[in-house]
């Protein structure tokens, strides 16, 4: 019951006119970027993070405006699976398989309107399960010491990217592109490494700089390449005719992909894009010959969509109590944190729980938002979608400057996000990931101390690290992480790939 | 050994005498005054800039707002080092300092800037530093503490949430050395990002003592799950706070105070120095400051101008010589 007073202290910082007022502006926004292809949540988020800073909001604003664009980038992706078979994103991919015929068959307001009650309903389930698990998960982590940190941090490398990666051998590479910036600066014991005598840095590379350069900055350069000038296709939406029976019809499909997207999403590593496909792969089996899979059935829109909401909430769950991230986007929502100066983990659940509980309940009050305006403002994001990049473009770029330059005043940090920014494009025209760079940079350092630490503490003795329950079970779902795609990846691959046209998204969440 | 010599500075009067107070200052602000906070938003620098200027604008020392600046890096080297190189003669500027800012220029982690380099303007406030345990472990006072360091140093090891050589790691070293411990530099020091972070580790049982500062400590000492074993302060802390043992009663002299307060660049008027000195003064003796610190947890602790200044650069010779003896530092 304790619980249900924190929550409701959540209600009254989420309610209060400003935060509600950023809560719908990050839904809008977030939908939007999420419903133009190729810019997924991870992107949405970093974009904006630098509009958080020059609009000098308060953190617990900040982060529910930021959350928000999450949820609305989940949302989002599935507008332009449907209307063009193009995800906007990798966890929207699964949407196109019935979304696309169910909008052939005209039926295009249908498919919009029941992926966002799909949406919504999952969301709902994962935002419960958040609320359940966060704060029993939370008191749990006492019991993580600097071993189990170690190991809870091999997990997340272990099974980064693993079972939707393209090629795991380049996921390895980014990973470790990510790593060797992050041992740049003053290391724990007061070493410094690789600074060159430059003060700025000492302390290490702002995760923040690299996160815009990579993603926003490396997105304009593809677009200047890619689709400078002209505006995309046009698109047509038909007039909205559903009934209660269609909504019905998908409620107890939504529910299962709701729960099983939470789970997926509570993996460290698994994320979005596996909540949608077991969601989708499950249903089919559940309903069997009873189902039209592939042919514009509506529980195919359904499943994936819960799926993937279901995900994108539980992802949040090891971040916040562990300050491991489950995912691309909450790694950039960690790192936003961090740079708020909140540490998550068992403390921010008791010192901060102001801003823990406002950005839970945001989550609720945003998922009636993003229902609310997806249904009847469909129409507005269709059109928007058809903006030309040369009028979008240059806003993304400003917001990402100014932002940027407002964090520190300096305008090292400037040229270091363009660097960034044309690593980022290098390593997207090389088809490296991006989300185990940003990982290993945040989780880098992390992983160095804890290691450093338990040493300190054995007084050097390296058994330290597989001396508790805890410790050897991580380490054993970290060596499964590690193995196992080897073995169900390529199924699960071959399995998508066969149903889905292919990505317009260089990443994956 | 050298002993160390902060004990002996802090017993100068506190309540500072102000020689500036009585001359005519003819210089006034103007415009748009600007305080640099050398961190990331949200940090105790931070926290310094905005509640400042919130009581310098309430106080109308200002003539309009006080724009808080973050210039994060080096752990103030770059706002220190954009002091020096670019604003020197800028009399509408404040940095905000505290011992972390002289603890690096005692080390020499600012590479080629000297604490003369800038104005010490003055100190608003400190948070004191404590040593702590959880609440079940065996250890129960500060000597039964330095007894089993005494006997082995690697018996007890500590996490802080500054870096290593650190502000926190220096208080530790401070007190055992006070309580005649050899073998400093063997003592075991863990870095965290954070107090938070450190007091989570020392809660869970995984590290055996915390060594931070009291406003870190409140919210585990309220819950029960944290000991206090001693505060490095003078006398005891006021209010709820003076329940917990100094450890200068427990007949360990050690004092570690995390002063908070500004610096201004070099080249600066006399009348703007002797202004932003004053206005130092009025801030401090000020109910709207003085509700500040009591709801932040900062206890007193005021200097201005030259004395200030001569407690900086003592501090950081002590700080250097510590650093020296215990090998932090060449």
């Amino acid at each position: 019951m304790e619980t249900l007073g924190y929550l409701m202290d959540g209600f009254g910082v989420a309610l209060q006119p400003h935060n509600l007022m950023f809560a719908l502006l990050g839904a809008f926004l977030g939908t939007l970027i999420g419903a133009l292809p190729g810019l997924g949540p991870a992107n949405g988020v970093a974009i904006l993070i630098p509009l958080a800073f020059s609009l000098g909001l308060a953190p617990e604003t900040a982060l529910i405006m930021l959350t928000s664009v999450y949820a609305g980038a989940m949302y989002g992706g599935r507008i332009s699976s449907i209307l063009l078979n193009i995800p906007g994103d990798e966890p929207a991919m699964m949407t196109c398989l019935d979304g696309y015929p169910m909008a052939q068959k005209g039926k295009a307001s249908e498919a919009l309107a029941i992926s966002a009650v799909a949406s919504f309903i999952g969301s709902l389930i994962a935002t419960i399960g958040l609320i359940l698990l966060a704060p029993l998960l939370a008191n749990f982590a006492l019991t993580f010491g600097p071993a189990e940190y170690f190991a809870l941090f091999l997990l997340a490398f272990a099974t980064l990217g693993g079972i939707t990666g393209k090629n795991p051998i380049k996921t390895v590479v980014a990973a470790c592109i990510g790593l060797m910036i992050a041992t740049v600066g003053i290391d724990n014991t007061g070493v410094q490494r690789y600074t060159f005598g430059v003060l700025e840095l000492f302390e290490g590379v702002d995760f923040i700089i690299a996160i815009v350069g990579l993603f926003a900055i490396s997105e304009l350069l593809f677009f200047i390449e890619e689709r400078a000038g002209g505006g995309k296709e046009k698109m047509k939406v038909n007039k909205l005719s559903l009934s209660w029976k269609d909504i019905r019809d998908i409620l107890p499909t939504s529910f299962r992909g709701g729960v099983l997207g939470f789970v997926a999403g509570v993996l460290p590593g698994a994320g979005a894009s596996l909540g949608s496909f077991i969601s989708y792969t499950l249903e089919k089996r559940v309903l069997g010959k009873k189902g039209y899979f592939g042919q514009g059935d509506p529980r195919g829109v359904a499943a994936p969509e819960a799926g993937n909401n279901g995900a994108s909430s539980g992802a949040l769950v090891p971040m916040l109590t562990l300050g491991v991230p489950g995912s691309g986007t909450t790694a950039v929502l960690l790192a936003l944190l961090i740079s708020l100066n909140i540490t998550p983990g068992p403390l921010m659940f008791t010192q901060n729980a102001d801003i823990v509980w406002g950005v839970i309940a945001a989550l609720l009050i945003g998922n009636f938002l993003l229902l609310i305006l997806n249904i009847p403002l469909v129409g507005i994001f269709v059109k928007l979608l058809s903006v030309p990049p040369m009028y979008l473009l240059p806003i993304v770029t400003m917001i990402a400057f100014v932002g940027i330059y407002s964090i520190s005043n300096t305008i090292f940090d400037l040229y270091f996000m363009v660097a960034f920014g044309v690593g980022g494009y290098v390593l997207r025209k090389l088809e490296i990931p991006l989300v185990p760079v940003i990982l290993g940079l945040l989780l880098g350092p992390e992983m160095e101390k804890n290691l450093r630490h338990a040493m300190d503490i054995s007084d050097g003795d390296w058994m330290i690290l597989w001396d508790s329950g805890l410790a050897i079970g991580l380490w054993v779902f970290a060596g499964l992480g590690l193995i196992l795609p080897y073995i169900v990846g390529p199924l699960l691959r071959r399995g998508m790939k066969g149903k889905t046209p292919s990505s317009g998204s260089p990443e994956s969440d | 050994m050298t002993r160390f010599k902060l004990l002996t500075l802090l017993s100068l009067p506190l309540a500072a005498v102000t020689t500036f107070s009585s001359t005519a200052s003819a210089f006034e602000p103007e415009g748009k005054v600007e305080c640099i906070a050398p961190s990331d938003p949200g940090g105790g620098w931070d926290f310094t800039c905005r509640s400042v200027g919130n009581v310098m604008q309430e106080l109308d020392l200002v003539p309009a707002n006080v724009q808080t600046i973050n210039m994060a890096g080096a752990g103030g080297g770059v706002a220190f080092a954009h002091t020096v190189s670019k604003r020197a003669g800028d009399d509408h500027l404040l940095v905000a300092a505290s011992t972390a800012t002289t603890t690096r220029l005692a080390q020499g982690q600012f590479p080629g800037l000297t604490a003369d380099q800038v104005n010490w303007i003055g100190a608003l406030g400190a948070d004191y530093g404590i040593i702590a345990v959880a609440a079940d472990s065996e250890i129960d006072d500060l000597n039964e503490l330095m007894d089993s360091l005494k006997e082995d140093p690697r018996s007890v090891k500590f996490a802080g949430g500054s870096a290593k050589g650190g502000w926190d790691h220096l208080k530790v070293l401070i007190a055992a050395q006070a309580a005649d411990v050899e073998n400093l530099p063997r003592i075991a020091y863990l870095s965290y990002n954070n107090g938070g972070e450190a007091l989570t580790q020392v809660i869970g049982g995984h590290v055996d003592a915390f060594t931070g500062d009291i406003t870190e400590a409140q919210g585990f000492m309220e819950s029960g799950d944290l000991r206090v074993l001693a505060v490095l302060s003078e006398e005891r802390l006021p209010g709820d706070l003076a329940d917990i043992p100094t450890a200068r009663e427990q007949g360990i002299d050690a004092i570690g105070p995390n002063w908070r307060g500004f610096y201004m660049p070099a080249d600066v008027s006399e009348e703007a120095q002797a202004y932003w000195t004053d206005a130092m003064d009025t801030i401090y003796e000020s109910e709207e400051w003085q509700s500040v610190m009591t709801q932040n947890g900062l206890m007193p602790f005021h200097m201005t101008a030259g004395e200030f200044e001569e407690f900086v650069l003592n501090q950081i010779n002590d700080i250097e010589q510590l650093s020296k003896d215990i090998g932090l530092i060449q």
